[in-house]
């Protein structure tokens, strides 16, 4: 009996699990949940939205700078997102209507990133894995990068809580405790392309805004504190990766959107339920 | 020393002049408040002086390590962010929960703790903003017209609530206000704006003050104009080109 009972071979820790995909792709997805929560709900609190789309949009352009300068994708990412989300913000500050630039922005750099690309040659690039995500496809080194930027964000995001959320309450407000409100929005706009530069190979650019909002609005309905909702976000964010990833394996459905599926879902049911209980 | 000086201060909006060489002082304990009207450029100074906005030329002095407690005209809180009162009076420093309750009882709104900011009616949320500005132990109060919204009694109760935390702390308290008659009792010293200064002095050498009669007097003896409460006279649509008449003596 004993030994139908043991299993077959020790069971798998630490390094070792890393071998298995599923494991890093998991991995990988809540390294993403876990920064895209607390600052998708800055980008909720401060409607932002649309400017976190132009910047995950501009993304493609930067994968096609890091094809044709042969730079890791993932600094190329960072560098047009951070060229993106600064050249908005600075829009911003001179007043212009910025509806319409956002619109402007975001769709002329992903159209000129997605004609930059078809100058690569063919065989190096799947395009599809940059749109929608390749998480399945991620390697030990994605990883360590995905958490380091991933961590990065938290620790920025936690070290300046008070003073960010002061300044998004009121720059009137934050200016009168000595808080300077620009340079608390430069430090959104900075965590904002890292994100977007981590989350490219799990979600794909034109998901990494729904990463960013779907969990972050879902836990809106459950919170009572900002905290609360932006550890909300977090859980939400997480389990749906894990589900979504599950849901992709059983169904042979593309990770990234999946994972937003069931970010969505989530989403859906919580609304339903507060609309129940308020009758 | 003055606790907060805006000396020589020149903002402008897109080329159209907004404060032309303002000068004003705030020395502790005293109650200064500033008259207006409309687009005059008192919330620009307000906000000049806060820091929020930085003038073309000229400069804002605060004494060294100054806390400012600040209330707002009105304060927008998303939909979306969800903030208890606690929470809110924690923001940015972090308060004990009984300087918290504390405070709530000290503006006469006890045991809103956890209760949504979205939640409040108008009285309570600028009672919870006194709150927040009186919980840093602050030397002087900013106040931009923070009974905007609020009816009449609530207006009257919240300046009584406002002496009384003056006689108590010594907070020096600079306002915006455009109540007349409110200013004209409870302040020490008002100053009149119009884009400069167009006279400033105790309550009532202001009221005698032929620029201020101009703004506020619609030719009477000005001292009517203390008790009318008028909230929309058109003056700055009809003289605002013309400002050197200010200084030529009431209407006949």
């Amino acid at each position: 009996m004993t030994t139908i009972m043991a299993p077959r071979k020790p069971i798998i820790m630490g390094a070792a699990m890393l071998d298995d995909f599923l494991v890093r792709a998991a991995i990988a997805g809540v390294g993403v949940a876990l920064a895209a929560g607390p600052l998708g709900s800055f980008v909720i609190w401060r409607r932002m939205a649309y400017f976190g789309d132009a910047t995950a949009h501009a993304a493609i352009l930067g994968v096609a700078l890091a094809l044709i300068l042969s730079i890791p994708i993932t600094l190329g990412t960072l560098l047009i997102a951070l060229a993106m989300a600064a050249t908005v913000s600075w829009l911003a500050a001179r007043g212009h209507a910025m509806d319409a630039t956002l619109g402007v922005l975001a769709h002329s750099a992903l159209a000129l990133g997605l004609v930059a690309i078809s100058f690569v040659p063919a065989v190096r690039v799947d395009l599809s894995a940059f749109l929608f995500g390749d998480i399945l496809a991620v390697g030990k080194t994605d990883l360590a990068v995905i958490w380091a930027g991933a961590l990065l964000v938290v620790g920025l995001l936690v070290w300046r809580w008070a003073r960010l959320l002061t300044a998004t309450l009121s720059r009137e407000l934050a200016a009168a405790s000595g808080i300077d409100p620009d340079r608390e929005g430069l430090v959104l706009t900075l965590a904002l392309a890292v994100v977007v530069a981590v989350a490219l190979k799990v979600v794909g650019a034109l998901l990494i805004a729904a990463m960013l909002i779907i969990p972050a609005a879902a836990a809106r309905g459950l919170a009572r504190t900002p905290e609360g909702m932006a550890m909300g976000a977090v859980g939400i964010g997480a389990t749906s990766a894990l589900a979504g990833l599950g849901a992709s394996w059983q169904f042979d459905t593309p990770a990234g959107p999946s994972i937003v599926t069931a970010a969505a879902a989530v989403f859906l049911v919580v609304a339903v339920f507060g609309r129940l209980r308020r009758g | 020393m003055s606790l907060l000086a805006a000396e020589n201060l020149h903002v402008s909006y897109g080329g159209a002049a907004v404060l032309e060489g303002v000068s004003v002082a705030i020395e502790p304990g005293e109650i200064v408040t500033l008259v207006g009207p409309n687009g005059s450029g008192k919330s620009t100074l307000v906000k000049a002086m806060l820091g929020v906005i930085s003038p073309d030329r000229g400069q804002v002095v605060r004494s060294r390590g100054l806390r400012i407690g600040y209330v707002p005209q009105r304060l927008h809180i998303d939909a979306n962010l969800p903030m208890t009162v606690a929470r809110f009076l924690s923001l940015p420093t972090r308060q004990s929960d009984a300087s918290v309750s504390a405070a709530l009882d000290r503006v006469g709104v006890p045991g809103l703790e956890n209760r949504q900011m979205t939640a409040l009616s108008g009285g309570q949320f600028q009672r919870v903003l006194l709150a927040r500005a009186l919980l840093t132990d602050p030397q002087i109060l900013v106040l931009d017209e923070p009974t905007q919204g609020l009816d009449q009694p609530g207006e009257a109760a919240f300046y009584e609530l406002l002496e009384a935390v003056r006689r108590e702390t010594g907070v020096a308290v600079f306002m915006v206000s455009h109540d007349l008659h409110v200013v004209m009792s409870a302040s020490d010293r008002v100053v009149c704006l119009n884009r400069h200064i167009c006279c400033q002095g105790t309550p009532k050498v202001v009221s005698a003050a032929p620029e201020y009669r101009a703004l506020f007097g619609h030719g009477t003896h000005g001292a009517l104009a203390l008790y009318q409460h008028d909230h929309d006279h058109s003056h700055d649509h009809d003289h605002g080109p013309a400002q050197a008449d200010y200084h030529g003596g009431g209407h006949a």
